[in-house]
């Protein structure tokens, strides 16, 4: 453990008894690496064509049947203003199911591939560093996992539709 | 052994709805003049029972309050006391306050007393023996003189003093409003003073009860005042700013109807957090028999009424049911044992199995439905009591008769039909039915009759409201539609196109008593409720003979009969109900209206012609027009055509909200989910209608979907 980087948190052992942790589900685009509390994710499909939904935006790709209900799918790239490239037998669709003041949502998302699942202990979130980023009300925050740096995704507002 | 009883106070809330149901039908049908023991019985049974369930679980406001009319129910029952008009639209009252008390506690919050005690107040009054000529019946009788004379007042103020110049206040304090430090006649005095002497004051003595009974320190005097000079209503509210609290102040401009249901609300909101009154009743205007329950609507957060989340259903059509699933089963088995060591040779027995399938599914899902449909005179009953209610304040003489109450419909329709059906029955009172002298001009009888049917018929269930009053007015109707720029000047219209007219937003009439006009419900929502539920309403009318209102609905909100269009590689669905004729385009007969929307003559119409690719920008490659086959549909009234590439078949389609978990678009209402699985999206025709008036075409946007790769 070494006691001189200070923003960052070197996790090379589990957490200590007693931190708080959460579970996230990582996954990736673009080569980074991003986040979502696990406990928020519903299920994970593989990529199959929705039906369009008429005048929506672009990064909205259509709505699935979900065993029997209507959801609606984001292109992350598109709705993170990322380059978007063509699916392919891995592009995976994070089905995520959140609470919202109204009841609870289900959406889903469109990433490159799936990466990992971590336990991140709740005081490794680091706020700093994102604030300017043009994305920044989508993220919770950035953690360190194993040297690499994973950015942790707000849910609510990253799925809520309000263009 | 503690038992957390909260589990069952739902179970407790439906049934003290039921019970006050109950108590309103048995009181609406009580005759005061012979009463029926059988229905004295059932209201104080139900109030009883109310009470016990109250107290069982600590509700103790209610408990109290339905105490004293339990009290006095008995009384009546055991036959020590007659009934009076009186006291049965006390009861009434009461029963609507109950209602109030239970929505409030069932929302998580505290019953506003106010209206509670003081109608308690004139029970414990009546049941003390004093009837007339004291404190209550001072109160009740003076209560409706201060209404009348109130706008009596009004009336004559306006004669005296110009019109419209000048104000009428009822100024009627509590009795402990001394107590307060504020004092009457110093009131009067500033607003003397204000008004520059121009006013008169008419102090009302029938509230001083005798004298072993006067309290000195106590308020029994109330004042009108009549302000005949042109004030500021700020100015006025100032002067009673202390006493807002402890007084009842109605002010109205002169020369105008005793508005007073505002006035008494935001008195009433202030009441409430005050002590209430114990002493003596407060007096109260006649009109506020619904304020007190606006208020209490309007001072407690405003949270939707509580649909109920339970159906009672009857135990034959769940054995039913529980058949259907049964034979399910045997059929699931026969064909599962098909299906192990199939071949070929076996073909014919797996077509019938499937076929036995069908059959049993579609009989499942006809019982399943069944279970959600109740009698609709669950809607109905309301009716009686708005009837009898409304026709008194319209001082019109009005029968209600009901026809087919045990006709049965899907629970959710019944609970969206209400509002709809309440207009459309208040219109039929106020502007149909003429008042008993006109009636009589026109040899009719003096009693106006308002007819509620409703029965089913070819899959839908139709409900009529039909009233024997002076019809739609045509010329009317058209005279406020040329004043309204909703026609052109010199418009010729059939009378099904004025009929038509009443269903334009911003036609409700604005000379309808102002508590009887509905908070904003016209004719146009009353449509767009209905069509809401996929159904239609269609008007007849025949002058001085009366009018007919029918509404169509179908039998359930979740299944629509739907055609399925193809437009470049998606598919959609139209509802059948909205499709007027398909045809193939042929020829020329497209002209262009205005740039960019086109139009065909149809034999004589001109219809609007929509390219669903554009308007829902589809990426889409040029294509002539003549392989394309238009699809007329009708929304609200109009035509449109749209073009699609092919019809594809009709099926029944369960329809999936779109708004759950995404929200909702315009032109779409719903989606749906076909036989392979893919979601394919419902057609919302007005809406879309609506888009493609406003819709230019632009750049689209549309980038070709993501194929699986």
């Amino acid at each position: 453990m070494s006691a001189a980087a200070q923003d960052t948190e070197q996790i090379e052992q589990p957490p200590q008894e007693g931190v708080a942790t959460q579970q996230y589900l990582t996954f990736l685009m673009d080569e980074e690496e991003y986040g979502v509390d696990i406990l928020a994710v519903q299920e994970i499909r593989g990529w199959e064509s929705a039906t369009l939904v008429p005048n929506s935006p672009t990064h909205m790709k259509g709505v699935l049947n979900l065993r029997g209900t209507i959801v609606p799918i984001l292109d992350l790239r598109e709705r993170f203003n990322l380059k978007t490239i063509e699916y392919t037998d891995v592009t995976v669709v994070v089905i995520l199911k959140i609470e919202t003041d109204k009841g609870s949502r289900t959406m889903g998302i469109i990433v490159d591939a799936i990466s990992d699942v971590y336990d991140v202990p709740l005081d490794g979130i680091r706020t700093s560093g994102i604030a300017d980023n043009q994305n920044a009300h989508f993220m919770k925050g950035l953690v360190t996992v194993n040297k690499n740096m994973v950015i942790l995704l707000e849910l609510n507002n990253l799925l809520t539709i309000d263009d | 052994m503690s038992v957390d009883l909260s589990q069952f106070h739902q179970v407790f809330y439906e049934e003290s709805y039921e019970g006050l149901d109950a108590m309103e039908q048995g009181l609406l049908e009580m005759d005061v003049t012979a009463p029926d023991d059988e229905v004295i019985n059932t209201i104080f049974r139900a109030a009883h029972s109310i009470k016990g369930g109250s107290g069982t679980f600590g509700f103790n406001q209610v408990a109290n309050f339905t105490h004293v009319i339990e009290t006095l129910l008995d009384e009546v029952r055991s036959g020590d006391r007659g009934l009076d008009q009186n006291t049965m639209d006390l009861l009434l009252e009461s029963v609507d306050c109950m209602r109030g008390m239970l929505e409030e506690l069932q929302a998580g919050g505290e019953p506003d007393m106010t209206t509670p005690d003081q109608l308690r107040a004139k029970f414990e009054a009546i049941l003390s023996g004093e009837s007339a000529g004291d404190a209550a019946g001072a109160g009740d009788g003076s209560a409706g003189g201060a209404g009348d004379g109130g706008a009596g007042d009004g009336a004559d103020g306006g004669g005296e003093g110009g019109d419209g110049v000048g104000w009428l206040i009822e100024f009627i304090p509590e009795p402990q409003m001394l107590q307060t430090g504020n004092e009457a006649t110093r009131m009067l005095r500033q607003l003397n003073e204000i008004c520059e002497g121009k006013m008169a004051v008419t102090a009302h003595v029938d509230r001083v009860p005798g004298f072993h009974d006067l309290n000195p320190e106590h308020c029994y005097l109330y004042w009108h005042i009549t302000v005949n000079f042109p004030l500021e209503r700020t100015a006025i509210d100032e002067i009673f700013e202390w006493v807002v609290d402890d007084a009842e102040i109605n002010i109205s401009p002169l020369g105008q109807d005793v508005e007073s249901a505002a006035a008494p609300s935001e008195a009433q909101e202030a009441q409430a957090p005050s002590e209430t009154a114990q002493v003596v009743d407060i007096a109260q205007p006649q009109v506020e028999a619904s304020a007190p329950a606006e208020a209490q609507a309007q001072a407690a957060p405003k949270k939707a009424p509580q649909e109920s989340s339970s159906i009672r259903v009857d135990i034959d059509k769940v054995d039913n049911l529980i058949n259907m699933v049964g034979e399910l089963v045997i059929t699931q088995s026969m064909l599962g044992e098909l299906g192990e060591n199939f071949d070929m040779a076996h073909v014919q027995r797996l077509q019938e199995g499937l076929a036995q399938l069908e059959h049993n599914t579609r009989e499942l899902q006809e019982s399943v439905m069944k279970i959600r449909m109740m009698p609709i005179s669950f809607v109905f009953s309301r009716f009686p009591r708005l009837v009898r209610d409304t026709a008194r304040k319209l001082d019109k003489q009005i029968e209600l008769r009901m026809i087919g109450e045990h006709t049965e419909l899907d629970k959710t329709v019944m609970e969206k039909l209400g509002d709809p059906m309440v207009h459309l029955i208040r219109n039929s009172m106020d502007h149909g039915i003429e008042s008993p002298a006109e009636r009589v001009a026109n040899g009719k009888s003096e009693t106006g009759l308002v007819e509620l049917k409703a029965y089913h018929q070819s899959g839908n269930i139709v409900i009529e409201i039909e009233d024997d009053g002076a019809g739609l007015n045509t010329e009317r109707i058209l005279r406020k539609a040329k004043e309204n720029g909703v026609v052109p000047q010199d418009a010729n219209l059939s009378q099904e196109q004025i009929f038509d007219l009443i269903f334009q937003p911003g036609f409700s009439t604005a000379d309808v008593v102002s508590d009887l006009s509905g908070r904003g419900v016209g004719m146009d929502v009353v449509r767009r409720n209905i069509a809401a539920l996929n159904g239609s309403i269609e008007v007849f009318s025949e002058k001085d003979k009366g009018s007919r209102f029918v509404i169509r609905l179908p039998l359930t909100l979740a299944i629509l009969d739907g055609q399925l269009v193809q437009v470049e590689d998606q598919i959609y669905i139209f509802p059948l109900v909205s499709i007027v004729e398909s045809i193939q385009y042929k020829g020329s007969k497209l002209s262009n209206v205005g740039g960019h929307n086109d139009v065909l003559l149809l034999r004589d119409e001109y219809v609007p012609i929509v390219m669903l690719n554009q308007l829902f920008d589809i990426a889409s490659q040029e294509k002539p027009l003549d392989d394309s086959i238009i699809v007329v549909v009708e929304a609200d009234g109009e035509k449109v055509g749209v073009v699609v590439d092919e019809l594809l078949g009709q099926q029944q389609v369960v329809i999936k909200s779109l708004e759950e978990n995404y929200k909702k678009v315009d032109g779409i209402s719903g989606a749906t989910i076909l036989g392979d699985g893919t979601v394919a999206l419902i057609i919302d025709v007005s809406g879309m209608s609506k888009m493609s008036a406003n819709h230019t075409p632009a750049q689209s946007k549309n980038v070709k979907p993501h194929k699986a790769a």
